[in-house]
């Protein structure tokens, strides 16, 4: 175990090592990085000062190698809009993500587990096609138009809910389903069909012809056995759950770090954009890692792999 | 056996009804559409649907929702269907040929697979796009930049597999070159993957160009984009609901009817893949 470990982290850290000289390379890919730097108002005698002064007149490997060494140190300079560092905008906006994306992770177990477990045991029954169409519907359903049309009905029509901003239970209340319906489409799709495979196995058979309630069966033998694919895919969908936040906060007007993102490059705040991307996929790839860990836990034989 | 081949069928015939809905709105829009989508009257501004002359209406500039909408459906195909060929081809090709390869070739495209990964698609494509500029053609490379990588890994995976077929171990022996191989061999194998994966993709792509619109990042108005139309409908929806409506309506039918035509070419072609 100690081994996969120690092997696990050292691909983390080269993944975390090359996403850095990917967020490098996006900020050299318009071809004068200077402008992405400057703030929005200068003048073009002090482009080349801010040139010299950015230091984007030293070779490109030394300009690298001062990104990488900033970044190891979490400094990805200062936004040009607050004047402030970019890393600490990040991360006093992450608390708020977090939050988000943890309901809406939350509802989507609580929704989806459930509803694939029922549509597999009752197979080709009434809930199965109810179930097959609303997740089909909730794959296909944008976010934000999913978002528009819930602040039409609660809050233009019915004055429920707030329409956007953070503070109560009733402002979580839409953007985390938003954020969640289509999550849920997904994990309860794929519930379905790793329990449909559960059940087709021969200890299924041999729980049955031993007399144990269904109860016991689906719960202890089936759904335990269909856990590894939807913990899985919940780690895999996690950065799109990040993504999707980019999104729902924008529209719900959610001061997290998506939206923080969102403005920022509205604002061509690079530094900020560049330091919120890096975080992101930190968070991403550190979820995964925990996944794999878990996964090496529950079942020794991903270990020798 | 009834009870199973239902849902089936429904799949089949929703998809490909909805699918040739979008399709002919896109084709035909300027003959189905009796206004200019960009036409502006402001004598006619924010008329609710059922207007005289104008079946959905009108948006604060007066301009027809319905003629707006069909053209939105030419643009969204447009773009979807050119980044589904790009990515198809460049991820395609780039997963053939690791797959055929291996070695280094093979572990340079999965590292760089896992770091673009770590990235979500959307904010990825957007941030290419504020990087180098807005519009169509950027939209188009954008994400196919943000998604060839999905290609990449499928057809990689597909190729390891059919590699080790006894055809392919049999060509080999007869002394057949190994570029014919992959061409003759190989990829008419892996073909039907690309084409299931590709009809998957093409919803994905539709539905994330309309949010990156609508974010600000894509196509601009006046030009009508259902993301863009959304995006300036958000002013309006405290008093006109329809703006908000039918653009996102038709925006979700037709990743609807892709989504299900995709699902029911992997049913068909290609049970076992998982994307």
């Amino acid at each position: 175990m100690r081994a996969y470990i120690v092997s696990r982290l050292g691909q983390t850290a080269l993944v975390l090592f090359l996403s850095l000289t990917a967020v490098f390379a996006m900020s050299r890919l318009s071809g004068d990085p200077v402008l992405l730097f400057m703030p929005m108002d200068i003048q073009t005698k002090d482009v080349n000062e801010f040139r010299q002064r950015l230091g984007f007149n030293d070779p490109l490997p030394v300009q690298y190698a001062r990104f990488v060494a900033g970044a190891a140190r979490g400094d990805f300079g200062e936004s040009l809009r607050y004047r402030q560092d970019a890393m600490g905008l990040v991360l006093a906006r992450l608390p708020a993500t977090l939050l988000l994306a943890g309901t809406s992770m939350l509802l989507t177990f609580a929704i989806a587990v459930p509803l694939g477990v029922l549509t597999a045991v009752r197979r080709d029954g009434f809930l199965d096609h109810v179930g097959t169409v609303s997740t089909v519907l909730g794959q296909a359903t944008p976010g934000f138009w999913l978002g528009l049309m819930l602040i039409y009905v609660f809050s233009v029509q019915l004055r429920w809910l707030p329409t956007g901003g953070i503070g109560g239970v009733e402002h979580l209340v839409m953007p985390s389903i938003v954020l969640a319906a289509f999550y849920s489409a997904r994990i309860a799709r794929l519930t379905r069909s790793a329990m449909l495979d559960a059940l087709g196995e021969e200890y299924v058979l041999t729980a049955r012809a031993k007399g144990l309630g269904e109860g016991r069966v689906i719960g202890k033998h089936t759904l335990r056995n269909s856990a590894i694919p939807i913990v899985t895919l919940a780690g895999l969908e996690a950065g799109q759950v990040l993504g999707g936040a980019v999104i729902t906060e924008t529209i719900f007007a959610w001061p997290g770090l998506g939206r923080l993102t969102v403005q920022a490059l509205l604002n061509r705040d690079f530094p900020v954009v560049f330091a919120a991307v890096f975080v992101i996929s930190l968070i991403y790839t550190l979820i995964n890692l925990l996944v794999d860990l878990a996964y090496a836990w529950l079942d020794p034989r991903v270990r020798l792999h | 056996m009834n009870g199973a081949r239902r849902p089936f069928a429904l799949k089949k015939w929703l998809g490909l009804g909805l699918t040739l809905a979008a399709l002919l709105a896109a084709l035909g829009a300027p003959w189905l559409a009796a206004h200019d989508p960009l036409r502006t009257d402001f004598a006619q501004s924010l008329k609710p649907p059922g207007a005289p002359g104008h079946v959905l209406g009108t948006d604060q500039l007066g301009r027809d929702l319905l003629a707006r909408v069909l053209h939105g459906a030419r643009l969204a195909l447009f773009i979807g269907g050119c980044t589904v060929v790009l990515t198809a081809l460049v991820g395609g090709a780039l997963g053939l040929v690791a797959g055929f390869v291996e070695r280094w070739p093979s572990t340079v495209l999965m590292r760089i697979a896992d770091v673009q990964l770590s990235f979500p698609f959307i904010l990825l494509a957007m941030t290419i796009n504020a990087i180098v500029g807005l519009g169509l053609r950027n939209i188009i490379l954008s994400l196919s930049a943000a998604g060839w990588v999905v290609y990449a890994r499928v057809v990689r995976g597909e190729v390891l597999s059919v590699k080790q077929r006894d055809y392919v171990h049999a060509a080999a022996a007869l002394g057949m070159s190994r570029t014919r191989l992959l061409l003759r061999h190989v990829l008419p194998n892996v073909a039907p993957s690309i084409v299931v994966v590709a009809s998957l993709q093409f919803s994905s792509f539709i539905v994330a160009e309309a949010a990156i619109s609508f974010l600000g990042f894509g196509i601009q108005p006046p030009t009508p984009a259902w993301g863009s139309m959304l995006s300036e409908s958000r002013d309006f929806l405290y008093f006109a609901w329809w703006l908000a409506l039918f653009p996102g309506g038709a925006l979700a039918l037709t990743a609807l009817g892709v989504n299900l035509l995709g699902d029911w070419l992997r049913d068909t072609m290609d049970p076992k893949l998982r994307v």
